[in-house]
């Protein structure tokens, strides 16, 4: 890539569009992970108690649920993202090729 | 082709040599299991639809971009299911329910910091992988650089992770068929290692991909009939399932619990980077995303994989409390622990759920495992030293027929390595590798690869020496580590006190490779932090990446 079709590219609306929604996006999701993640090994850490707690019956502790949950929840992340991407960063990317091929 | 086709003949015969040598003499032995004809013979249809498929494949692997990436021709859900497979190996479908099994719910802890790792891969990796990227990780890590001290750098830490990682699988390997089968742990690791030559040596990244995926369908499908029938022997009661479990632990509520498996902060967080940034560190997966046709395809891919993987974990702790509450009968307890040990719960819970048959699917799923994982690795490895050693260090000028051809060596080297490291660590206390595997890979491979991508300030020294400073001091932490320092070599108290020591060895060479990039002042940095937009460019848009081969 020569360093002309390096400064068009970056002056295209749609290349910054692109870079600014996907960057973001990325960012915001990994950092739920982590912070979901991370939330929940520190309260292992921290508050054990927490997770005696008896949610349902006399043998369903609350450490269930919330450990299914946070599996759920990393799909339902990794398909948020794909549909955002799909339905965005495709077409953006197809315009950027498209201007500068 | 015909000449291939011979050898593939021999091959079959090689292969399926142990099995009859082993009807033999498990009749005349005494002590080991009695033979297993369901398993034995599911597992040679197994083994012959693989071959018939690496044959099939064999024949569509011509150039190296076949040998490596399967022509860049799979699909998103194809790859999803080969990277499941991937991550779902024989240590971990019987780890984590054999832990499940022992534990209880610290065994869910654990599969949810395997699986974490995988949306942040697909956030900040998959697509510029792809989009970066020809055939190995290296690729992406020395794109800017001055190639030969990246690649060496990159070759060395991938080559590690693989070898580490197959010497676990092949012991476990050798141990598990030995178990299931009543077949010698020799001939057994033989005949995996002949097995994988096969498939990677003539079949490459092709017919790798689709015994990967064969067996990601066999595995999820034992898996799940295993936990629907766990839930229907337990009238689709979880609360049922929970007070069967306590009750065959003699009222012990402690298994609905956490046992102080994170009591420690500093060693869970330590724990929780290992797996996060050890998988984004795999060369074997990292491998993976090379194999499809575009970035689209490869986000799609980790959207499967994270699916797939969740719910097999899903079912694999449904398994491991279904194990407490159903192995109950005296045949499968030798003492009170578990015949073969607590790995082996989800394979006698099978029998409980499905006879002998169903035991005999099983174990043949388990075998099938063992092969698909071992195959990807030996691929990577092999890769390691065609593409990124032989290719690009030793003879740049090097045709593609001459890199195949060295490929295809590195095969057999990799695979000899296999069987002489399965046969030698047989009786070894082979706890650390997975440890030190996935520390090396969290802490020399990942943060290179990540800040190449992301840290237009990256030099090459600052790549060379953070790379190679935390592989250095992830061996030795885990060497200082309790597992080898008190365990193995048995001196006493460890130095350092965690088991997975990544949280130190990640830190060391993020600041290593700050530190001695901002330092950089010479003609190279120069140039390397010039060549970060152009790259960027290509990572965010695909504009000059790899496509798919026309076939």
């Amino acid at each position: 890539m020569d360093q002309e079709k390096i400064e068009k590219i970056k002056n295209l609306p749609e290349y910054q569009q692109l870079v600014k929604e996907r960057s973001s996006l990325a960012w915001i999701l990994s950092g739920a992970m982590l912070v979901v993640y991370y939330g929940f090994i520190l309260l292992l850490a921290f508050n054990p108690e927490f997770f005696t707690t008896i949610v349902s019956g006399e043998h369903i502790s609350i450490g269930f649920p919330l450990g299914v949950a946070i599996i759920i929840f990393a799909f339902l992340l990794t398909g948020y993202y794909v549909k955002k991407a799909n339905a965005d960063f495709d077409d953006l990317t197809a315009k950027i090729k498209k201007e500068v091929e | 082709m015909a000449q291939v086709f011979k050898y593939l003949g021999a091959f079959i015969a090689l292969a399926l040599l142990p099995v009859a040598a082993m009807a033999a003499g498990a009749i005349e032995g005494g002590e080991k299991q009695p033979v297993n004809w369901p398993a034995i013979t599911m597992f040679i249809i197994f083994v012959g639809g693989t071959l018939y498929i690496t044959y099939w494949a064999a024949q569509r692997t011509k150039s190296a971009k076949d040998f490596y990436a399967a022509g860049g021709g799979i699909t998103g859900f194809q790859n999803g299911l080969a990277l499941a497979g991937d991550y779902m190996s024989a240590a971990s479908f019987l780890g984590i329910t054999g832990m499940v099994y022992l534990k209880g719910y610290d065994g869910l802890i654990f599969a949810i910091g395997f699986l974490v790792g995988w949306p942040i891969m697909l956030f900040l990796m998959s697509e510029r992988l792809r989009n970066l990227g020809k055939f190995t990780f290296a690729d992406v890590a020395a794109y800017r650089f001055k190639q030969t001290p990246i690649r060496v750098l990159a070759a060395f830490g991938g080559i590690a992770v693989v070898i580490l990682y197959l010497i676990a699988q092949m012991v476990g390997a050798g141990k598990l068929i030995e178990l299931l089968f009543g077949l010698d742990f020799n001939y057994a690791v033989l005949l995996v290692g002949a097995l994988i030559i096969a498939y990677v040596t003539f079949g490459g990244m092709l017919a790798t991909t689709w015994v990967q995926i064969i067996k990601a369908v066999l595995l999820l499908a034992g898996a799940t009939f295993i936990a629907i029938m766990v839930m229907y022997y337990m009238d689709f009661s979880f609360e049922t399932l929970f007070k069967t479990a306590v009750e065959n632990r003699n009222g012990d509520m402690n298994i609905l619990f956490s046992g102080g498996f994170v009591s420690d902060p500093v060693n869970a967080i330590s724990l929780g980077i290992a797996l996060m940034f050890g998988t984004a560190g795999l060369p074997h997966i990292l491998m993976r995303f090379f194999t499809v046709p575009d970035a689209k395809e490869a986000r799609k891919s980790v959207f499967f994989a994270t699916g797939f993987i969740g719910y097999f974990y899903i079912l694999a702790f449904i398994i491991g409390f279904g194990a407490v509450a159903l192995v109950v009968g005296s045949e499968y307890f030798a003492g009170d622990k578990l015949v073969g040990g607590n790995n082996m719960a989800a394979i006698h819970l099978s029998h409980v759920v499905g006879g002998d048959f169903f035991l005999g699917f099983i174990s043949a799923v388990a075998f099938a495992t063992i092969l698909a994982v071992v195959s990807g690795l030996t691929l990577a490895g092999a890769s390691a030293l065609s593409h990124d050693i032989y290719a690009n260090v030793i003879n740049k000028n090097a045709t593609e027929a001459q890199e195949t051809k060295v490929a295809r060596i590195s095969t057999l080297i990799i695979g000899a390595l296999a069987i002489v490291f399965g046969i030698g660590f047989k009786d070894q206390n082979i706890a650390f590798v997975v440890a030190l595997a996935f520390t090396i890979a969290a802490s020399a491979n990942f943060p290179v690869l990540i800040m190449s991508m992301f840290w237009s300030g990256m030099t090459t020294r600052g790549a060379v020496i953070g790379g190679w400073l935390g592989l250095i001091s992830a061996v030795v932490m885990v060497v200082l580590g309790p597992v080898v320092w008190t365990q193995i070599l048995q001196m006493g108290e460890a130095i350092v006190p965690y088991k997975f020591p990544a949280l130190f060895t990640v830190a060391i060479a993020f600041v290593s490779i700050w530190f001695f990039s901002i330092t950089d002042k010479s003609a190279r940095a120069k140039e390397d932090k010039e060549g970060f937009e152009a790259q960027f460019i290509r990572s965010q848009t695909g504009i000059g990446a790899e496509s798919a081969s026309e076939h």
